[in-house]
């Protein structure tokens, strides 16, 4: 059976390794699971967003919640690729769920866009400075893909308490509409659906947008609210007198459209992007899909329970790619680094797999893998496991940080849609030779078992603890073994703490924490969405040769 | 014998002369009205001509047409089937003075009959029995009391001159007699300037019973049996059986000979039906039809025998192929007549176009007598009757059986029916007990025309249907294989649902479609329904173009979902459901109702206005009366306003839908 697709496909089957019946499988797996449960628990909870009550009293406005708008407005039953979702996780102290706003693609009247929507039941929907990294990181994935955007506007504009935070820098709020702009005049279609306040700042979000709908009764736009109004000016008007639907649609021209509710209001935004007149561009190289080998989860059982122990990363892409069949490129030739062509929900990609610590050899395979995946414009898949480059008198001699900057150089300047999932450990320089967030793949993921860090933890510890026992000991003085531990105890624990994929993505150093099982739903909703931008030709900076 | 008939009728009883025709190697001619032009007779017929514009009566009715097309076309005979002129005495003598053969008795036995008064004078004299009563001039209070005592109460006193139940009094025993008379007469001379009346027995739960006669012109007179016609809706047969049930065959033998009587006593020729209100096993004249009948099928099953050739044979002046002791009956046989109507709304006709046309298997047992194909539009002016159904087995219960088994299997949409009525009808215990009488319907319409909640199959099939068909999808031809096409609601970290609204009258169902994820989920697969704080599991066998089966938890339900829009109808076990997927997107307007048009919901013709532009109206006051198929319906305000402006004149057609007028409220 298995043997007939792959006479058809022409593509080399790998021969898992793997007994989903032994022992060491099972240990794995439910070490796995239990990490995956605990993520969907802190995301149930991170999707009550201000919770019951504040949920009852937006409800009882007549407005719906954030979730079942996007709900409404995506293509029946049709996939949300939600980003970020642990953003603001134990980040103040107060709780902000999700940051406040939930941001992801989906599909809209048959076009995948960027959807924006305010969560007014967290602190008012107002913007924490982590609100104002979600915003600009959807807007920066809906600009480098193309992808519409639609905002669901329902905030009280800035979190005035944090306003050193959010308003005066490059990347704050003002960003916002200058990311607006800058897409509108390329092209990328702005869509805003006011279906709550959009006070002072916000405003913007409907004025700068190409089209924009209000909800009677519920959207309310202007520079300054009743309350500034009467303070300033003695003026006493109501919010639906001073910036009401009928205002706007009637008077002002601000808004366009004028719906008589929220789901009206979203029925118009899906009729907007029908009429958008864009599509797709054809891409080379699909075929049909064809699902992968076993159970959707035998996933869980292939990653060690210890993230010390060694595996091979090919049963992980087996995992992942269609009918789990990849071709490997120089197998025999840096083999710490895994190199393969495969498909992806039927969408060509190269994969570059960490199978061990980095080597020179494994560096230049890369950069070459990367040259021939740019030449013939095949988005890039890595999955990234990495302790860092090798280390010693050998390797430094040997040029591994000329070889190491050859792979970053080709990493950073590869224009192909780039793909990062951290599946295991990401450190140091090995994070920029893997298409670290700083390299800007369209997206990274992380796995729940993964870690991020400049070094290791113990690593980092016995590092700063060497220093130290260097200077007391060059001053004579002894440090015992007792002391050292308690020194060393705290640094570990910090990199653990700060290296944990919730502290990560609290942050937004990814665009969200994925159950491994979705892996490969997830890179085939992001390759299938970043096609929507154009393959652009390749120029490499200088390689040090 | 003739070689070609004109057969000067349309649907389903032109197509089934049409038949025989055939059969007999005579050429068929048909003739059609402009709005007929595709109709299912003109297609079957060897040769057809337009004979006029679509009303009955320039075209249809219209006797010069109708012979002109004879003679162009060389037909010899002309056959006028049922309704139209087919019981016209001029035209019987038209066709005979152009030369033509009428199928049909000589003119004066239709005149004789055609009065109904005058005929029952007639058979009085013949000795066939009629309902007891005094008609005589003597109209002194203690002699028509004397009279209702002998012909036996309850007794109905009814003015002569009357119609429209104005002085009729039904009189229950004789210590209410004169006091009702009072009053009856009191209200004949009000309504009528005369207070004339006439006592007739009363009869309370009677039954519809009728003889088939056949005539030769040799004077044999021959009883084809019994049809018991009693199941009606407004005075309409809509199922009729023969033999009729609980019968004594002395009574039978008494009413075919009563029946050959009163064929003799007007020197009948062809076939002709003669009949009775029975009850208590007395059976009284009614009237004579000079026709063959819409309900002939169910003699023609239980004899085998074929009405129409006989109609031709005595026609060409053959005698009666069979003598009264050759005639044998055999099994039971039933019809039910399918109307496009809707029975919910006083059984009004119901016109469009014929979307879907689904017959039950013909076989022995079943046949089916129909004039309309599938796309074929029903309009408004002709009779709403579209088929006949006919089941026939060794026993009444047989009979009962296939044709139950049948009504299941047909399924119309595009036009409202009485399939729904008819099945239940067929289900009802006093049916099959053969517990028959003329109120069977009135009596039991609040069961019999009670909305059926839709059960699951239903309400899922049609969600689903929805899910396949109607609920926007879109695949990129650059991106075919897009995991965005996939409609498993996913999530990253979580899972989540698709709410359906399904409007079933003024109801509305929600259910929550849970996709279950079979990692490649397009089309098709399964799901958990949510629906009235119940879960069900439900999937999708097979999803043809309209055909669903349908798994609900476990059981396997083949339901036929057809769409419009969001329309959606569902045939599940014999019943049609109406229902509606509610557009989530819809604006929600202003106060419902308060203002806007006032359509009509039924097609006709506008035969009166009772309003014009800018008059002040009240709730409840008629706007406009439609006229379709000679009932009429009062369109009222649906409250306090003003007309603005008036949207249709006296004598336009108007379809269902149609705006009448706009109206405003008046405030508050």
């Amino acid at each position: 059976m298995r043997r007939g697709i792959a006479a058809v496909s022409h593509m080399s089957a790998f021969r898992s390794a793997i007994d989903v019946r032994s022992a060491a499988f099972a240990r794995n797996y439910s070490a796995m699971r239990a990490l995956v449960e605990q993520l969907t628990a802190a995301i149930d909870s991170i999707k009550d967003g201000g919770g019951a009550s504040a949920r009852a009293r937006h409800v009882a406005r007549g407005k719906l919640l954030p979730r079942d708008r996007i709900r409404l407005l995506i293509d029946p039953a049709s996939p949300f690729l939600e980003f970020s979702q642990f953003a603001g996780h134990q980040l103040y102290a107060e709780a902000v769920p999700a940051g406040g706003i939930i941001t992801g693609i989906g599909r809209v009247s048959g076009h995948e866009c960027v959807i924006v929507v305010n969560d007014a039941t967290v602190k008012g929907g107002t913007y924490f400075p982590i609100t104002v990294k979600k915003h600009l990181r959807a807007q920066a994935i809906a600009a480098q893909n193309r992808l519409p955007c639609i905002y669901l506007v329902d905030s009280g504009g800035a979190n005035l308490p944090n306003q050193d935070e959010v308003f005066p820098d490059r990347e704050h709020f003002g960003r916002i509409f200058y990311n607006q702009a800058q897409m509108s005049a390329a092209g990328i279609p702005q869509i805003a659906v006011v279906m709550g306040s959009c006070t002072a700042g916000g405003a913007y979000v409907p004025a700068m947008a190409d089209e924009s709908i209000i909800v009677r009764g519920q959207g309310t736009i202007f520079l300054a609210g009743p309350p500034l109004v009467k303070a300033a000016t003695g003026e006493i008007v109501t919010a639906e007198d001073l910036g009401g639907a009928d205002v706007h649609t009637r008077l002002s021209g601000v808004a366009d459209y004028y719906a008589e509710s929220d789901a009206h209001a979203l029925g118009i935004a899906r009729r907007i992007v029908s009429t958008l007149n864009v599509a797709k561009p054809a891409a080379p190289g699909l075929r049909a899909p064809r699902p992968v080998p076993g159970e959707r989860d035998a996933i869980y059982g292939v990653i060690p329970a210890d993230p010390r122990t060694q595996y091979d990363v090919r049963e992980v892409i087996r995992l992942i790619v269609d009918a789990g069949e990849f071709d490997e490129f120089k197998q025999r030739y840096g083999t710490t680094l895994v190199t393969a062509f495969a498909h992806i929900w039927g969408y060509p990609v190269g994969i570059i797999a960490n199978n061990g610590v980095l080597f020179s050899e494994s560096a230049l395979k890369g950069a070459h893998f990367i040259e021939l995946c740019a030449q013939r414009g095949i988005p890039l898949v890595f999955l990234q496991n990495i302790t860092g480059f090798m280390v010693g008198r050998k390797y430094e001699s040997g040029g591994i940080a000329k070889d190491g900057a050859k792979l970053v150089t080709a990493v950073a300047t590869a224009n192909v849609a780039k793909f990062t999932v951290v599946i295991g450990g990401s450190f140091g320089a090995g994070n920029y030779g893997m298409c670290g967030r700083a390299y800007d793949p369209r997206f990274l993921w992380m796995w729940p078992n993964a870690r991020i860090s400049v070094m290791g933890g113990g690593q980092a510890a016995s590092v700063l603890a060497q220093i130290k026992r260097d200077n007391i000991e060059a001053r004579g003085g002894a440090w015992s073994e007792a002391d050292e531990a308690a020194f060393k105890a705290p640094i570990a624990a910090q990199y653990e703490a700060q290296g944990h994929p919730y502290y990560a993505s609290a942050r937004l150093w990814d665009d969200g924490i994925i159950d491994p099982a979705d892996t490969r739903m997830v890179l085939a909703l992001g390759l299938s969405a970043s096609l929507n931008a154009e393959a652009k030709p390749t120029q490499f900076g200088l390689f040090r040769m | 014998m003739f070689t070609a008939v004109l057969i000067a009728n349309r649907g389903e009883i032109a197509c089934r002369i049409i038949r025989t025709a055939r059969r007999m190697g005579l050429r068929s001619i048909a003739v059609f009205s402009e709005a007929d032009r595709n109709a299912g007779h003109v297609a079957l017929a060897d040769e057809a001509v337009c004979i006029g514009p679509a009303p009955a009566r320039e075209s249809y009715l219209d006797i010069e047409r109708i012979i002109a097309a004879a003679r162009r076309t060389g037909a010899q005979t002309v056959h006028p089937g049922y309704g139209f002129l087919s019981e016209n005495a001029a035209f019987a003598e038209a066709c005979a003075q152009a030369g033509l053969i009428f199928i049909g008795p000589p003119p004066a036995a239709i005149r004789a009959m055609g009065s109904k008064s005058a005929a029952k004078a007639l058979m009085e004299q013949a000795g066939v029995p009629l309902v007891p009563g005094y008609h005589g001039d003597e109209q002194n209070p203690r002699h028509l009391a004397t009279a209702a005592g002998r012909i036996g109460y309850p007794v109905l006193i009814k003015a002569s001159a009357g119609g429209g139940g104005k002085g009729m009094r039904i009189v229950t025993g004789p210590g209410d007699f004169l006091n009702a008379l009072e009053l009856a007469k009191g209200e004949a001379r009000a309504a009528f300037g005369d207070d004339h009346v006439l006592v007739e027995k009363y009869l309370i739960q009677p039954r519809h019973i009728e003889i088939q006669v056949f005539a030769d012109t040799h004077g044999n007179v021959v009883s084809l049996f019994e049809r018991d016609c009693s199941i009606q809706r407004r005075h309409q047969k809509i199922i009729e059986e023969a033999p009729a049930p609980s019968i004594s065959e002395v009574q039978r033998l008494t009413m075919g000979e009563a029946a050959c009587t009163a064929a003799r006593a007007i020197a009948y020729v062809g076939a002709g039906t003669v009949e009775f209100i029975a009850e208590d096993g007395e059976f009284y004249f009614m009237e004579m039809n000079t026709r063959l009948q819409v309900e002939h099928p169910v003699t023609e099953m239980i004899t085998g025998l074929d009405l129409v050739e006989w109609q031709f044979r005595v026609a060409a002046g053959e005698a009666l192929p069979l003598t009264q002791n050759e005639i044998e009956r055999s099994g039971h046989a039933i019809e039910v007549r399918i109307y496009a109507e809707d029975p919910a709304r006083e059984f009004a006709p119901s016109t469009g176009t014929l979307n879907h046309w689904r017959l039950p298997e013909v076989s022995a047992n079943i046949r089916i007598d129909s004039g309309v194909r599938q796309g074929d539009d029903v309009s408004i002016h002709y009779d709403p009757m579209i088929a006949k159904l006919i089941a026939w087995d060794h026993d009444r219960d047989g009979a009962i059986r296939h044709l139950r088994q049948a009504l299941a299997g047909f399924e119309v949409d595009g036009v409202r029916t009485n399939l729904d009525l008819l099945r239940r009808i067929v289900a009802h215990p006093d049916f099959v007990g053969a517990v028959l009488d003329t109120g069977f319907i009135s009596r039991r319409a609040e069961d019999l025309l009670a909305d059926v909640a839709p059960p699951p199959a239903a309400v899922f099939a049609a969600t689903l249907h929805c899910w396949l068909r109607d609920l926007p999808r879109h695949v990129d031809p650059f991106d075919p294989y897009s995991p965005w096409n996939t409609r498993i609601a996913w999530r990253l970290n979580g899972s989540s649902y698709q709410d359906v609204s399904i409007y079933d009258a003024d109801t509305i169902h929600a259910i929550r479609v849970y996709p279950i994820d079979d990692g490649y989920f397009q089309d098709g697969g399964h799901f958990q329904f949510d629906w009235n704080d119940r879960k069900f599991d439900a999937g999708i066998i097979q999803a043809g173009q309209d055909r669903l089966q349908v798994t609900i938890d476990d059981a396997i339900c083949p339901v036929t979902a057809l769409h419009h829009g969001r329309d959606v109808i569902a045939f599940h076990a014999g019943q049609r459901y109406a229902l509606r997927i509610v557009d989530k997107f819809e604006a929600t307007g202003g106060v419902a109702g308060a203002s806007g048009r006032i359509t009509t919901a039924m097609p006709g013709r506008v035969v009166a206005v009772a309003v014009g532009p800018g008059d002040r109206v009240a709730a409840g006051d008629l706007l406009v009366t439609i006229e379709a198929m000679k009932v009429q319906f009062r369109i009222v305000a649906p409250r306090a306003g003003v007309i603005a402006t008036l949207r249709c004149g006296l004598g336009d057609l108007v379809e269902d839908g149609a705006e009448l007028a706009i109206f405003e409220a008046a405030p508050g």
